[in-house]
């Protein structure tokens, strides 16, 4: 009997533990992670003229847009159109995977709306983001 | 033996609570999301990196 319940409070406090870990932190260091990290950290070196010109900015949904075509050159116009889906694309796997990888793959729209308002509070003075209002520049 | 009926009831009941009150944690996501902003956008990097031409041999580039 006691060996019953010791047994059942072992498994109950290893259940409980490993539920406050998972609670504490969100695991991001997985590979699949990095990797889309590194590519957006790569394109972030391209895309950040168009931010500074206003011709893109980031979208409340946690993407970016293209805000005003006519800030860009009419040659850069397509590049900068690829530019943005690929972006778009890796955010949006990235949230996915970040939710996959917490085991909890329902997250991931809440994931996104979190981003939304991280990238937003730390975009740079100058860049245009979107609000409930629409398009304000920061 | 009912002992052990109470044990397997709990032992199912127990896995079964903690799945149903799992919620998302809105704190862990906005601290991962500022980690991974902050690595793509290389925000803390250039502050913390300060080691760059820390040590710079002035006496030797000066001769």
């Amino acid at each position: 009997m006691k060996k019953i319940l010791l047994g059942l409070m072992l498994l109950a406090t290893l259940i409980g533990s490993q539920f406050v870990a998972a609670a504490a932190d969100l695991e991001v260091n997985t590979p699949a992670i990095s990797a889309i990290k590194n590519s957006m950290q790569a394109r972030h070196g391209q895309l950040g003229p168009f931010y500074t010109s206003g011709a893109i900015g980031l979208t409340k949904d946690g993407l970016i847009a293209v805000k005003d075509a006519n800030a860009v050159p009419l040659a850069q116009r397509g590049a900068l159109t690829g530019l943005v889906k690929d972006e778009n694309a890796d955010r949006t796997k990235l949230y996915k995977e970040i939710a996959v990888a917490n085991g909890h793959p329902e997250w991931q729209a809440e994931i996104q709306s979190t981003f939304a308002g991280r990238w937003i509070d730390k975009a740079q003075s100058g860049w245009w983001v979107q609000g409930a209002g629409g398009w304000t520049q920061k | 033996m009912k002992n052990w009926m109470l044990g397997l009831a709990l032992v199912c009941v127990i896995p079964a609570c903690v799945t149903i009150n799992i919620y998302f944690p809105a704190a862990a996501a906005e601290k991962a999301a500022d980690k991974i902003i902050d690595d793509v956008w290389q925000l803390k990097n250039g502050a913390e990196k300060p080691n760059v031409n820390k040590e710079e041999p002035a006496a030797s580039t000066a001769k």
